[in-house]
């Protein structure tokens, strides 16, 4: 298990980690998902030992980084996002030495060596000089020196950066593979790659924690607090009239009226679908079309990672439901201004 | 530790520089010893290698410059730092991967008093005493080198850092007599010596306290000593710098024939140091 407790990390005046905490769960499958210079890979590089924090602790399986490092350590396999590799040496020369530094027992060593060759399939590369690699083989070569030894923790920072479509996949399915009996963290700034493989993320945004879920619930936070778009054959006001008389509508609006179609837009606080159904039929005034208008994760988190603190606001109030609350501070907010 | 110590030595000699510096060391080592002891019938083989110090001074940047200064560029140092390896372990590493890389011309020239004895008469004893302090003064400069290489990113500025560093200590003789030797003179040139010591403990232990004590009881020391025997002072600023002189040492080894144990001494604990301080500063750079 993984603690982190109030994490600060100060370059100059500017907090490129500001008061962050978390927990990550034995076995889970971790996702940091936030725009670049969010803070993932300066939160990661604290929690491997990297870089120490301006204030806050990290205790990773209740060893302290910077108390207890070695043990602390010894948990962790960490692909930082640029590969740690030396160009001078080759593939089964560098991985022979990462198991050294990690301290792997030497009867174990050649063992583990083909383990980890073989889940990132580099095999035929172990001969090769890192100088000579691909990118998309560098990668593979610093996670294969990540997962060596499995350590009960991995954290990968950023992947599958520089890999092709075909290597991403096989990516996906190794993290997959080790999430069965590893703590894996990983960090991306791409929502579809952190859907596809974690069972919990946690957004970031300029350092500060916004929200942190499974993928599954934020997205049924969005749908609760959805919107209906309606299309239907008749008078705007035919259509106002008839909505009176539903309840659970909080809101609507005419979207568009024009030769004997109107389309309007309403806000709802549950599922009115059936019964807006049966109100409209019996009016025998014909409903077009009928939809959801939710926010994707997508649209939020592209919200999130705009430079207008407003809009991110808005965005992230949508995930975490503390709509009010939000809109109370940024009332505040502009008070202060004023 | 042991993993990095092979991974850099192999490293040296998968690349040119360790071979390069083999290659110039022991060129040098016999030039001079084909002048001196083989032309020119010399039977002591130390005055060669007193002669090969200044080879030293820009062979040794040239080893030591990428120890640490690579790894932080290239980010290897992430690999490094976040094993379960503590920093003291890479940075002992590294520095005995540099001491066998220097050991191997030297295990070389250790032939050359055999030379010499095989045509006469030679002063084994005063010989390998010599080079024994000519690999100790070499394990000063690699510690120089290494602690240089772990303030910068370029080894570009490592080396030439380095050898700016060494050309001072080698003229450290000459420069002294330049100071001041009059009591005030001393007096005030001891002051800004503390006052550089507080800035560097300030530097490391980021704690004000502990540098406001160390410089109020300093100055309280000298202060007190100065008026009780402002007499003692004189050309006691030269007399404390001379004894960090390194070319002092190592002279009385290859030119006077003495084993001088305080110039072991003072080798050893200025390595010690400089690799505390490499320590230090790969440590505190996790907090910048």
């Amino acid at each position: 298990m993984i603690e982190i407790k109030n994490l600060v990390k100060r370059y100059g005046d500017h907090n490129a980690v500001d008061h962050l905490s978390f927990t990550v769960e034995d076995g889970q499958v971790f996702g940091f998902l936030g725009p670049n210079g969010a803070g993932k890979s300066t939160t990661m590089n604290i929690m491997t030992g990297y870089l120490a924090a301006t204030s806050g602790e990290v205790l990773i399986d209740g060893h302290n980084i910077l108390e207890e490092p070695e043990a602390a350590k010894q948990c962790i396999g960490y692909l930082p996002e640029l590969p740690p590799l030396y160009p001078d040496m080759t593939v089964g020369e560098y991985l022979r030495f990462a198991a050294e530094l990690k301290r792997i027992p030497k009867g174990e060593q050649a063992d583990q060596l083909q383990k980890a060759l073989s889940l990132t399939h580099l095999e035929e590369m172990e001969p090769r000089l890192i100088r000579n690699l691909s990118k998309g083989y560098r990668q593979r070569v610093g996670l294969a020196q990540a997962i060596l030894g499995f350590p009960k923790i991995i954290i990968l920072d950023e992947p599958t950066v520089g890999l092709d479509p075909k290597q991403v996949v096989e990516i996906r399915e190794l993290i997959r593979h080790l999430a069965k009996d590893h703590t894996v963290i990983l960090s991306s700034h791409i929502l579809s790659e952190i859907r596809a493989v974690c069972d919990h993320v946690l957004i970031i945004r300029k350092g500060t924690f916004v929200v942190s879920d499974t993928p599954e619930a934020l997205e049924e936070k969005l749908s609760a607090a959805g919107e209906l778009e309606m299309e239907i054959r008749g008078t705007a006001q035919q259509a106002e009239a008839l909505l009176e008389t539903v309840a659970g509508i909080t809101g609507h609006t005419v979207l568009e009226e024009s030769s004997g179609l109107a389309r309007l837009s309403i806000k709802t606080d549950r599922d009115i679908r059936e019964t807006l159904f049966y109100a409209f039929a019996d009016a025998k005034c014909p409903i077009l079309e009928l939809k959801p208008r939710m926010a994707t994760l997508e649209e939020v988190f592209l919200d999130l990672t705009d430079d207008d603190d407003l809009i991110a606001a808005k965005a992230a109030a949508l995930l975490t439901g503390r709509q009010d609350e939000t809109q109370e501070e940024e009332g505040s907010c502009d008070e202060s201004h004023l | 530790m042991k993993a990095i110590y092979k991974r850099e030595v192999s490293s040296y000699f998968n690349s040119m520089t360790g071979w390069i510096f083999i290659a110039a060391m022991t060129a040098f080592i016999g030039i001079y010893f084909m002048v001196y002891n083989l032309f020119s019938g010399y039977p002591y083989f130390s005055s060669a290698l007193g002669s090969t110090l200044y080879v030293l001074m820009v062979l040794i940047p040239i080893l030591t410059m990428r120890s640490m200064a690579e790894d932080r560029r290239s980010k290897t140092d992430q690999l490094l730092l976040t094993a379960p390896v503590p920093v003291a372990g890479i940075v002992l590493g590294k520095y005995f991967a540099m001491l066998t890389v220097f050991a191997v011309p030297m295990a070389i020239s250790a032939l050359c008093p055999l030379i010499i004895k095989i045509n006469g008469t030679a002063f084994l004893k005063a010989d390998y005493a010599t080079l024994l302090a000519f690999f100790l003064l070499g394990a000063v400069e690699i510690a120089v080198g290494l602690f240089i290489s772990s303030l910068t990113e370029s080894q570009i500025i490592a080396s030439v850092g380095t050898f700016g560093l060494l050309l001072v200590l080698y003229l450290w003789d000459g420069l002294l007599t330049y100071l001041p030797a009059s009591p005030s003179g001393s007096l005030i040139g001891l002051m800004v010596i503390l006052l550089l010591v507080c800035f560097l403990i300030n530097a490391l232990s980021d704690n004000w306290k502990i540098t406001g004590a160390v410089l109020v009881i300093g100055l309280a020391v000298l202060a007190v000593s100065y008026l009780k025997a402002s007499a003692k002072f004189v050309s006691l600023l030269p007399n404390v710098l001379g004894k960090f002189s390194l070319l002092a040492a190592f002279n009385s080894f290859a030119q006077d024939h003495v084993f001088d144990l305080s110039g072991t001494l003072l080798y050893l604990s200025l390595i010690a140091l400089l690799v505390f301080l490499t320590v230090q500063v790969i440590q505190k750079r996790r907090w910048n």
